[in-house]
Order: C-alpha cells, then sequence, then structure tokens
C-alpha cells in the first residue's frame, strides 16, 4: 500500500459516512425539505469524496475526467430535482416541520 | 486474496437479497406509487447485478430502458390515474365496491392461481434438470464467425447479424405498443408550457449531452458496449426531458415526419431482409463483405426509431391529432 492507497481508503471512507448520514438523515428526519438537506450532503459531499478516492486509483486522466463528469452531472441533476421537488411541495401547502 | 473474494461473495450475496427483497415489496406494496419507486430501485440494483455478471451491454439497457424510461412512463400513467379516479368519485366507488367483493372471493382465486403456477414451476424444474450439466454455450461459435460479422463486438454482431430477426421483433413489439396507446384516442396537451426557470436550465444542459452520449453509444457499439437499444434509449429520454420540460413537437413535424421516423427501424429491416432473401441468402444473413454497413444503417435508423417511439409512448398519445378534437 502506497501513499495514495491510503488516502483513497481515507477518502473513500469519508464518503461513505456522509452516504450514511444522509440515508439516516432521509429516514429520520420529519419532513420532505429536511429530508431533502439531508440527501444533498450525501450527494454532493458524499459522492464527490468518493470520486476523488477513486480517481486517485484511476489509470489515466480520461478515466479521472469521466468520474469527474459524472459528479457535476449528479451535481446538477441532484440540485435541480431537490428544487423542484421542495418547490411542488410548498406548492401543494406540506407544512414545513416546526418543533 | 481471500479477504478479497470473500468480500465479492458478500457483495453478490446482498445484490441477490436486495433484489429478492425489492421485487417481493414491490408486487405487495398496497401503494402504487410505493410500488413504482420500489420497481425503479429493483431495476438499479439489477443494473449491478449484470455489471458483477460482466454484461456491461445488458447492464446498460436494463438502466436505460428498465429503470429510467419504465419508471418514467409508469410514473407518468400514475398521475394520470390519480387524476382519472378524482375526476370520477363515481368510478373510484364502484372500484371501491369492487375492491371489496374481490376480498371476499381472494382465497378462492388464490387457490386458482397456485395450479398454473405450480404447472409452470414443475415445467420449468424439469428442463433446467434436462439441461447438460456442462454446456459450452455458444460463445465459440460466435468468437469464431466474428470476422464476417462486420462488427467486433461480440454482443452486437448477435444482435444486428447473427439473430437480427430478433432485433426486428424487438422493434416490431415497440411499434405495436405505440399503436396500441394511439389507438386508445386520449387527448393529448400540446400546448407548450412555461417551464420552471431550473428544469428549463437543466433541460437546455442536459439535452446536448444526452443528443452526444446517444451518438457516442451507436458508434461505439461496433467494437465496444453500446448499440441501438442503448443508444436510442439515451435519445428517448432526451425527448422525456423535452416533454417534462413543455417542449412539443411542431405541428408541422408531428404528422408524416414523426410517422416516417417511428417506422423507419422496421421499415429498413424489413427492406433489408427482403433484399438478402432476393439476393439468394437467408432472411438477414449480410454478406461479410457489406455486412459493417448494413449494419451500420440498420443501427442509425433502429436508434432513431427506438428514440422516437420511446419518447411518443412517454407523451402518450397522438400529437398531430388534438387540432382536430
Amino acid at each position: 500500500m502506497t501513499l495514495s492507497d491510503y488516502l483513497s481508503v481515507l477518502f473513500l471512507l469519508a464518503g461513505a459516512l456522509f452516504f450514511l448520514a444522509g440515508t439516516v438523515g432521509l429516514l429520520r428526519f420529519p419532513d420532505v425539505y429536511t429530508r431533502l438537506h439531508a440527501l444533498t450532503k450525501a450527494d454532493n459531499v458524499g459522492l464527490g469524496l468518493i470520486v476523488i478516492g477513486l480517481a486517485m486509483q484511476a489509470e489515466s486522466f480520461a478515466s479521472v475526467g469521466k468520474l469527474l463528469l459524472i459528479w457535476l452531472l449528479v451535481l446538477l441533476a441532484g440540485s435541480s430535482i431537490s428544487h423542484l421537488i421542495a418547490k411542488k411541495a410548498l406548492q401543494k401547502g406540506v407544512r414545513m416541520w416546526r418543533r | 486474496m481471500e479477504a478479497l473474494s470473500l468480500l465479492q461473495w458478500l457483495i453478490d450475496g446482498l445484490i441477490g437479497i436486495g433484489l429478492l427483497w425489492l421485487a417481493w415489496r414491490a408486487l405487495f406494496c398496497p401503494e402504487l406509487f410505493k410500488a413504482i419507486v420500489l420497481f425503479i430501485a429493483f431495476g438499479l440494483l439489477m443494473t449491478l447485478a449484470w455489471v458483477r455478471l460482466k454484461a456491461p451491454d445488458v447492464a446498460l439497457a436494463e438502466v436505460a430502458i428498465g429503470a429510467g424510461l419504465t419508471g418514467a412512463l409508469l410514473l407518468s400513467s400514475w398521475a394520470k390515474l390519480r387524476g382519472f379516479d378524482a375526476n370520477k368519485g363515481m368510478g373510484a366507488r364502484e372500484k371501491n365496491s369492487e375492491q371489496a367483493e374481490q376480498k371476499t372471493k381472494r382465497p378462492f382465486f388464490h387457490g386458482l392461481y397456485a395450479i398454473p403456477l405450480l404447472l409452470m414451476a414443475v415445467g420449468l424444474g424439469y428442463g433446467v434438470l434436462q439441461l447438460t450439466p456442462y454446456a459450452t454455450g455458444l460463445s465459440a461459435v460466435v468468437a469464431e464467425n466474428l470476422d464476417a460479422s462486420g462488427v467486433s463486438n461480440p454482443v452486437t454482431a448477435v444482435l444486428l447479424n447473427f439473430r437480427a430477426y430478433d432485433t426486428l421483433l424487438e422493434i416490431a413489439v415497440l411499434l405495436l405498443a405505440l399503436i396500441g396507446i394511439w389507438s386508445l384516442g386520449i387527448r393529448p396537451s400540446v400546448r407548450e408550457a412555461t417551464p420552471d426557470p431550473v428544469l428549463d436550465l437543466l433541460t437546455r444542459f442536459l439535452t446536448p449531452l444526452l443528443l452526444l452520449v446517444s451518438a457516442y453509444l451507436l458508434w461505439v457499439g461496433a467494437h465496444a458496449p453500446g448499440g441501438a437499444f442503448q443508444a436510442g434509449s439515451v435519445l428517448g429520454a432526451a425527448g422525456v426531458l423535452l416533454i417534462l420540460a413543455g417542449w412539443r413537437l411542431p405541428l408541422s413535424l408531428a404528422g408524416l415526419p414523426l410517422r416516417i421516423t417511428l417506422v423507419a427501424g422496421v421499415s429498413t429491416f424489413i427492406v433489408v431482409a427482403v433484399l438478402t432473401m432476393l439476393g439468394g441468402a437467408q432472411l438477414l444473413a449480410f454478406p461479410p463483405s457489406q455486412a459493417s454497413l448494413i449494419i451500420f444503417v440498420l443501427e442509425i435508423t433502429a436508434t432513431l426509431s427506438i428514440a422516437a417511439i420511446l419518447a411518443a409512448l412517454f407523451l402518450g398519445s397522438r400529437p398531430d391529432h388534438s387540432e382536430k378534437i
């Protein structure tokens, strides 16, 4: 195991942690807005960390580029769709959770 | 390496159990919406299973058609069904009484279902037992004849040369499904809608990218995983996205040009089949010297047709008919 391998493992584990936290949030949070908030953490940061971890193991710059492209596409689609879901929920009058 | 293979077993086991569990939940979920979401999740996990089985062609098709477009189709029919129920309170009540009636009859029907299922299970089991335990399969034959097929990707060689009539029939089935939907005569909404600005922006970003990916998949199919169905479904997804964002096909294109695009795949196949038979060969048996060109033409028309059919399926009605009704 070289230094880049250890760094890879570190990034992958950190990414997995974000995904775990996002999933727990999705299951446990009280309303659609807070659940979306939890999901975006997994999608944006978690996937970003995993892409960094995988990019360190990539064989060529082309595959690094593909990985980055996947991350950017997920960022674009994820944030747009979260916005659409939240907007629709507001229009339908889904109440925001209050303590 | 012992730990690594154990890990692989663990992942494969999780995928297998997850698939069974998702299938069970999707079938027995009382809420239609939840069942659809579970089905989409099932498709995504199935894609992972195909990747693990080293079948990237099937994985691509599964994720684009099985999870993506079928999911979109199911969700749009769910939305239409919901509008239907809300409009017709009477219908809903009738349905309730029907359901109650069904509930009383249920055990009896369940008993009846068991008989054909058992017969089928016995038949399948018998069939599996009859198989030779170590079948070599046809992969060796395909590899031997790959040079004559005109392409270097064995999957494409099988789909568009050795068993091209399978692909012909698959496209025909898609076309038949669309004709069935059109014949229902549902009134479409042809008016362009102003989309949400975020959705508009997303569509403007993604559509050119989807076109590029589709063209790439079509081109790369000759020597790597890809091909007409994958490219067509990505192109069809671009169409679905455009429809969702409020874009509608201009009426000048919705008549004959659309119909020509819809039938281009099947008709090119049929023309090629007739030509090969006139040339004295078997149905769809291409001469090796021209196979590459023939496959390329077939794939282009099939891609366009599949994309148009899938997008039209999503729209769910004839786009040229609305003004007359």
